[in-house]
């Protein structure tokens, strides 16, 4: 050992300037891609959606080995939802082509955002990633993906294959990356980029306010905190299976899962009961306060619990339950901001109040959004559509999920809201975006307008399209200039001809979408 | 202007000044170099470097070229480029230039990168303090190795001005100082494999030296299959081939090396220029464990206080590694393609002036149907804030080598710029010719 130290001057962390070179290069491939037509775009969109779907298996183990929460069959269905799910789901719609409106005289040209930089969490890991970089791909913008570090490697390998079968599918080089190895300067640098043109961020309060405060135009989404409003004209053992099954869907990591139920004091036993039928374990009261106290040690949330299974946390708070027990459900009285019951969750512990009236019920769902979850979403399971409009009307959430489980309800997976990883908590929620995320929250649209003077005739458009197919890799190969295959597009492209083989595939895939969706539905 | 002497001066540097650039024009003349100072004046170039940053020089009048000369390389990575300025300042705090007799931490560190990216075969780094001495040290290698001493290179070729390796180069370099040596170092034509192997023939080469695009001609293009036959040739002549890759290194063909492309594995490589990261300057010179005997047999056979310095190792090091980045690679395919793309419609519009396109990646020769045609082009980018350089072997052609960063915006307004340019320059010369 030498006496003297080596003490470096300021330094930039180490995969900052990496991360720049990342924006750099992605800043070129959205060019690139940005001048696709929509053919391409959607045989680039299929590619990696079927690299996702096709190994969606793989990726839910490995999330839930590498995070330590979730379940691993939630996730395989949540990959595919994700993948080729959403491809369905925008089937036929054209996010790329010019619209003409020749009434109006005006024609629409979209206008992808550039390069997008989506931050994803360790909940939800691979998921999200899949499903921001199909939103991507299918509105032609370029992605840098940084993805939450408890989640990092199946994130890296699931952006890796999608990317890989994206560019033999004809996209640009480098239209998907991630980052490898996140850190927050890193993800500093990325988010105040001036070449970053827009940032979608999923993940808790600090991560969404700091995207909002980069200084770039910032897509974020807020937490959750899902009130249950169960009234007496509710068919409760319908509404028992639905909140139970939804609640432990993935363990409860979902911001969509609920968090506490406010039940009609007339029928609050009858749930409960319903509730126990279906899997649940309903807490004694010193139950419950050991449950409390192993999810909120003093008063804070245990984030070992995150995702973990009911057995598990019963076993942690020294309760004895069923093994086959789904949800620990945790009465108590009042939804202040000093009950820790009353706040987000994420593991299958489902709180649960007692309300004279419905109407009153409206009011504690109102109070339990106080504490969280302003802007996302709610559920009601009632037959009193005057209740509902007053409950959806009063309760500060931009979706209701209404005699469906909130889970898969809110996200458009069991309603047909547009199938989302990323819950528009708009205004109420401190975000840009109020819907469920969606391609078109990716595009501009430039619009060209005639004159409205009706003596003005606008021509026809048809058939114009600014757009055109690669003829060749993007970028090329540099080859000498007096080489034979120098040139633009001269080289013939790696692109797979749809064989029967992959046709069937995709078949296959459609079809297994289809019967989990309905086993979940009947569910 | 005050009356009173006591005014500031307008160019303050801190350690000196100048009153103005008319000044500093005089004194470079008056202390420094009369003849390239004037020559620059004459040119309709009257450029004084100032402030520089990315791939921007600033003049002393403040007027903002985008450099595509780079000079040879050297500055691609831009100019200042900060990774590279953080790595250099903080190596600073512990090394200085190092005593080259020793061990060293940084040379040490720096040869095993190198060889790491290397063209496999490579095994060991001989450190020089700029391009002609590595040069020079490719050159002593080869004939220690074979225990002969001709050096065969290209009629026009250019591979620096030290006491070896300008004899390898035009007369114009050596015949002025009397060190031309044409029974060692004779010169074929390029592209000639007739020549090549007439001149290898009787087994008395110690090397080939070849760059892998001839910067100074002009970039002439190897005709495809030309420098794989040579190398065939060299093996079958005993000779050793030497790849100079000052230029065409570090990334500017697309790989990092310009020879990997046509599948050599060359005897040794030399790179300079750009591996300083144009802040530190150093060279160095690969060889294969048979090419590099002497290092076993006389460790202190080539002396260089300054080659391998290590605040340069250090510059090489970061470089290297920019250089080496999977997003650098794309990016510079990107860039070739768009300025590809953007010259083939230049061309288009002027196609009995602008002649030809030669590009290997981001390293262009543009040629113009005049034979000083690029010195018209270069003037007419000058003024339309363009550095760009003709090619002192072969004046139609001008040397148009962007940077391997360059930014898509940065680009575009380039390519703009030479749009004009070329469009000008072509005006100029049909006026002189109506005229």
């Amino acid at each position: 050992m030498s006496e003297m130290t080596f003490e470096p001057l300021m330094v930039e962390p180490a995969g900052v300037p990496r991360g720049r070179a990342m924006v750099e290069r992605a800043d070129w491939a959205a060019r690139a891609y940005a001048k696709y037509d929509i053919a391409t775009v959607n045989r680039i969109v299929d590619a990696a959606a079927s690299a996702l779907a096709t190994r969606a298996q793989e990726f839910a183990r490995d999330a839930v080995s590498e995070t330590g929460f979730g379940v691993v069959e939630h996730k395989v269905l949540k990959n595919i939802a994700c993948s080729t799910g959403i491809v369905e789901t925008y089937r036929g719609q054209d996010f790329v082509s010019p619209e003409i409106d020749e009434v109006n005289k005006i024609v629409a040209i979209p206008r992808p955002a550039g390069v997008i930089l989506a931050l994803t969490p360790s909940t939800n890991p691979v998921a999200t990633v899949s499903f921001k970089i199909i939103l991507a791909l299918m509105t032609r913008n370029s992605i840098i993906i940084s993805p939450h570090p408890m989640a990092k490697k199946v994130c890296v390998a699931a952006a890796k294959a999608m990317s890989e079968a994206a560019v033999a599918a004809g996209a640009p080089d480098g239209i998907i990356q991630i980052v490898e190895d996140p850190s927050i300067p890193l993800i500093n640098a990325l988010m105040t980029d001036e070449r970053t043109d827009v940032v979608v961020a999923t993940g808790g309060t600090p991560v969404v306010r700091s995207a909002y405060r980069s200084g770039n135009p910032a897509i974020g989404v807020g937490p959750g905190n899902v009130p249950v409003l169960v009234d007496a004209t509710a068919d409760l053992a319908k509404t028992a299976a639905r909140i139970i099954e939804s609640k432990s869907f993935d363990n409860s990591i979902l911001c969509t899962n609920e968090s506490v139920v406010i039940a009609e004091e007339a029928i609050a036993d009858k749930l409960l009961s319903a509730f126990a039928r279906e899997g649940a374990y309903v807490l004694k009261d010193e139950e419950r306060d050991a449950v409390r106290n192993t999810v909120f040690p003093e008063g804070h949330f245990n984030t070992k619990m995150v995702g973990k299974d009911a057995v598990w946390i019963a076993e942690k708070a020294g309760i004895k339950v069923p093994a086959k027990t789904k949800v620990l459900v945790a009465p108590f009285d009042l939804v202040v901001p000093e009950e820790p019951l009353a706040h987000e969750k994420l593991c299958p512990v489902l709180g649960f109040v007692r309300v004279p009236t419905a109407t009153r019920g409206i009011d504690i769902a109102r109070a339990v959004l106080r504490i969280t979850g302003a802007g996302h979403s709610a559920a009601i399971h009632s037959a009193n559509p005057e209740l509902i409009m007053m409950f959806s009307a009063a309760v500060p959430v931009l979706r209701v999920s209404v005699n469906v489980g909130n889970s898969l309800g809110a996200s458009g997976i069991q309603t047909n809201l547009a199938p989302t990883m990323t819950i528009g908590t708009g205004f109420a929620g401190r975000s840009s975006v109020g819907e469920n995320l969606q391609p078109k929250h990716l595009i501009n649209y430039t619009r060209l307008a005639y004159n409205a003077d009706a003596r003005e005739v606008m021509p026809s458009y048809a058939g114009l399209n600014p757009w055109s197919s690669p003829t060749g890799p993007v970028p090329s190969y540099p080859v000498a200039s007096n080489e034979e295959n120098y040139g633009f597009g001269s080289t013939s492209i790696r692109r797979e001809p749809i064989t029967q083989d992959v046709a069937e595939l995709r078949d296959e895939i459609r079809k297994l979408i289809v019967e989990e969706l309905h086993a979940l539905i009947k569910n | 202007m005050t009356q009173e002497n006591t005014a500031a001066p307008e160019f303050d540097y801190g350690l000196f000044s100048y009153d103005s650039k008319e000044q500093m024009l005089e004194k470079s003349k008056e202390f420094w170099n009369p003849g390239k100072t004037q020559f620059w004046i004459d040119s309709g170039v009257p450029l004084v470097i100032d402030r520089r940053e990315e791939y921007f020089i600033y003049d002393m009048s403040g007027k903002r070229l985008i450099d595509a000369h780079l000079n040879g390389g050297t500055y691609n990575l831009g100019h200042r480029n900060p990774e590279v300025v953080q790595a250099v300042t903080m190596a600073m705090q512990h090394f200085d230039i190092g005593n080259h007799h020793f061990p060293s931490l940084a040379r040490t560190a720096l040869a095993e990168a190198l060889i790491k990216t290397a063209p496999a075969g490579l095994s060991k780094v001989i450190y020089g303090s700029g391009g002609g001495e590595a040069i020079d040290i490719a050159l002593k290698t080869a004939r220690h190795a074979t225990q002969k001493r001709k050096i065969v290179s290209i009629i026009k070729a250019y591979h620096g001005h030290t006491g070896l390796a300008v004899g390898t180069g035009d007369d114009r370099f050596s015949k002025l100082f009397l060190s031309d040596r044409p029974e060692e170092f004779p010169h074929v034509p390029f592209n000639d494999l007739e020549a090549m192997e007439d001149a290898l023939r009787d087994r008395d080469v110690a090397a080939v030296i070849m760059e892998t695009i001839p910067a100074t001609y002009g970039f002439p293009l190897p005709n495809p299959g030309y420098l794989e036959a040579v190398k065939k040739l060299c093996e079958k002549y005993d000779a050793l081939y030497i790849a100079d890759e000052v230029q065409t290194g570090l990334m500017r063909t697309g790989e990092l090396w310009g020879i990997t492309k046509h599948g050599i594995t060359p005897d040794i490589l030399v790179t300079g220029k750009g591996i300083s990261g144009g802040l530190y300057p150093i060279a160095a010179v690969l060889a294969t464990e048979k090419a590099a005997g002497w290092l076993n047999e006389d460790g202190f056979g080539h002396i260089s206080t300054f080659g391998g310095a290590e605040l340069g190792c250090i510059a090489a090091l970061k470089t290297l590694e920019v250089c080496s980045r999977e997003e650098t690679r794309s990016m510079v395919h990107y860039i070739a393609d768009y300025v590809g793309q953007r010259l083939a419609a230049i061309q288009a519009t002027y196609p009995d002036w602008f002649v030809g396109i030669r590009q290997n990646g981001v390293i262009l020769g543009l040629e113009f149907a005049h034979p000083q045609g690029a010195k018209y082009v270069m003037r007419h980018l000058y003024e339309n804030g363009v550095w760009a350089i003709f090619s002192t072997l072969d004046p139609r052609v001008l040397q148009y080598k962007p940077g391997i960063l360059l930014k898509p915006e940065v680009a575009e307004e380039m390519l703009d710029r030479t749009e004009l340019a070329i469009g000008k320059a072509y005006a100029e010369i049909r006026n002189e010719r109506s005229a």
